[in-house]
């Protein structure tokens, strides 16, 4: 019995497993999953919780269900990959082999790694909402507050879902309105960034909207601490943002797990070939979803289309052959706006999100670049599909892994050959 | 030299000792030895990976603390000490 080890089951992973059951015979290869816990989450939801739009049902369902027959589920902590001995050690001694190894373990929030985030104020007056527990305790903290300064923070980059502070800005901006605080409350967007997004053309119309909807921008911070006694941010420069609420996205790093088995980058991403989603130097090992270095959003978005790109390349490097498909950096994103509106981002490697329509050019229906309320809907029917067909490996119709550029108006010297980086 | 309008060097293949003294005094900046142990970092590992490296790669894999390197390049050190080394002004691609 040949032996596909997949490392995680969030949606990279069960992607995968889902995939691969349907191509591997399993009287050839066994698959196993490894993960830690045995809930999975619709982490797009937890943007939605703090404000009480979706509750616990909306984005908490058991792993096991969303993995098909002939996968096998096994909790436990991994110590490290032994890429040499082509084996995953796990915590409790275990010695799991493969031939294959998909690596799918994401990447989380670690706010220790900035000092004093941790500190007094923590869950108290400094929140996240990238984890169940932070948007639920951001939740309670909301429904006390009664004005005064509400600062929305990005510590560094690269982030998990970078637009997700911007749309906890719009919305708080929206639900500050509808409880009547608004008025009362001075909102705050705080980025390590010169403007408000990665991209320049979206970040010039998502400025605008800052600024239209009376969000004051701090650009250029590089957080040096948390200082709980003044309720303040500082910078390494020296400069001081006062906070009476802070929402803040902090820093984000790979597995530590990556880190044990020597595999990681400084952030503990796994160095990836951005086309093949091979690990450089590893001939049996692939890499998707978060876990990567490859130069796109970390999104599920990308780790649904990469799932089609990597599906036939494990194929074939089990076959012996070349490897067939090239990933092109593809994400697409929907940016909640507040007041039942949205924004659609759709870029890749050599193209960075533009005006125009998606899926189909004139028609659309849905607008890139282009606040609608057709692309809030379509945020919030996309919960239905991650559910019932993007977590089962099925094609979400007319959308490709490859992006498309018909429907896109795309200004002179946009598209690029290779984006640098 | 070339330079484009926010100070960074348009063809790198200009760009030598005495250029990277002339970068710096536009940014009002004397380098000294602890400076260009920075510069030649970043010139280093943009020759091998290609791009400008982040902070976190400046910590770990270069040795430099954060709050070192701001006391030797006031403000913004990464954009300052590419300014110098004659690279491109790092972006944040994601």
């Amino acid at each position: 019995m040949k032996e596909l080890l997949i490392l995680g089951a969030g949606t990279a992973g069960t992607i995968m497993a889902n995939k691969l059951r349907g191509r591997l015979p399993a009287t050839e290869w066994r698959i196993r999953v490894v993960d830690e816990t045995a809930e999975h989450f619709y982490q797009p939801g937890f943007l939605f919780l703090p404000f009480g739009l979706y509750t616990e049902r909306d984005v908490v369902r058991p792993k096991r269900r969303f993995l098909p027959r002939g996968v096998e589920l096994v909790q436990a902590v991994v110590d490290r990959i032994e890429p040499d001995r082509r084996r995953v050690r796990l915590a409790d001694g275990l010695e799991l082999p493969y031939d294959v190894l998909l690596i799918a373990t994401g990447t989380r929030p670690v706010p220790e790694q900035v000092e004093g985030m941790t500190d007094g104020d923590w869950r108290r007056g400094v929140h996240e909402f990238y984890t169940f527990e932070g948007a639920r305790a951001l939740q309670a903290a909301l429904r006390d507050w009664r004005g005064g300064r509400l600062v929305v923070h990005v510590s560094e980059m690269p982030i998990k879902c970078p637009v997700a502070p911007l749309e906890f800005a719009f919305l708080a901006d929206w639900w500050l309105t509808e409880q009547g605080l608004r008025d009362k409350t001075e909102l705050v967007y705080v980025t390590p960034l010169s403007g408000a997004f990665t991209k320049p053309i979206a970040s010039q119309v998502l400025s605008g909207l800052l600024e239209r909807k009376r969000i004051n921008v701090v650009t250029d911070f590089a957080v040096a601490r948390v200082d709980n006694e003044r309720h303040a941010l500082v910078s390494w420069d020296e400069r001081d943002v006062p906070y009476d609420l802070m929402v803040t996205v902090p820093p984000n790093l790979g597995a530590d797990m990556i880190e044990r088995s020597g595999l990681g980058d400084e952030m503990n991403y796994v160095p990836t070939d951005r086309h093949t989603l091979r690990a450089r130097g590893h001939e049996h090992i692939f890499v998707i979803g978060d876990a990567t270095d490859v130069p796109t959003s970390k999104a599920g978005s990308v780790a649904h289309f990469e799932a089609e790109v990597l599906t036939e390349n494990v194929l074939a490097h089990i076959r012996g052959e070349p490897l067939p498909e090239r990933f092109d950096g593809h994400a697409n994103c929907f940016i909640e706006s507040g007041f039942g509106k949205g924004f659609l981002l759709d870029f890749n490697y050599h193209l960075e999100p533009v005006p125009g329509r998606f899926p189909f050019p004139r028609l659309g229906p849905l607008a890139l670049l282009g606040e609608s309320r057709l692309n809030h809907l379509g945020k919030l029917a996309f919960k239905w599909i991650y559910w019932h067909v993007l977590l089962r490996g099925w094609p979400i119709p007319f959308v490709d892994h490859r992006m498309s550029l018909a429907g896109k108006q795309i200004p002179a010297g946009a598209l690029k050959a290779e984006m640098a980086g | 030299m070339d330079v484009d309008a926010e100070g960074y060097l348009t063809r790198p293949e200009q760009w030598n000792r005495a250029i990277a003294e002339a970068l710096a005094q536009e940014l009002n900046l004397q380098l000294t030895d602890a400076h260009w142990k920075v510069i030649e970092f970043l010139q280093r590992d943009y020759r091998e990976r290609g791009t400008v490296p982040g902070m976190r790669r400046l910590n770990k894999v270069g040795g430099f603390a954060t709050k070192d390197l701001y006391a030797l390049f006031p403000d913004g050190p990464i954009k300052k000490a590419a300014l110098i080394a004659g690279l491109p002004k790092p972006a944040s691609c994601v």
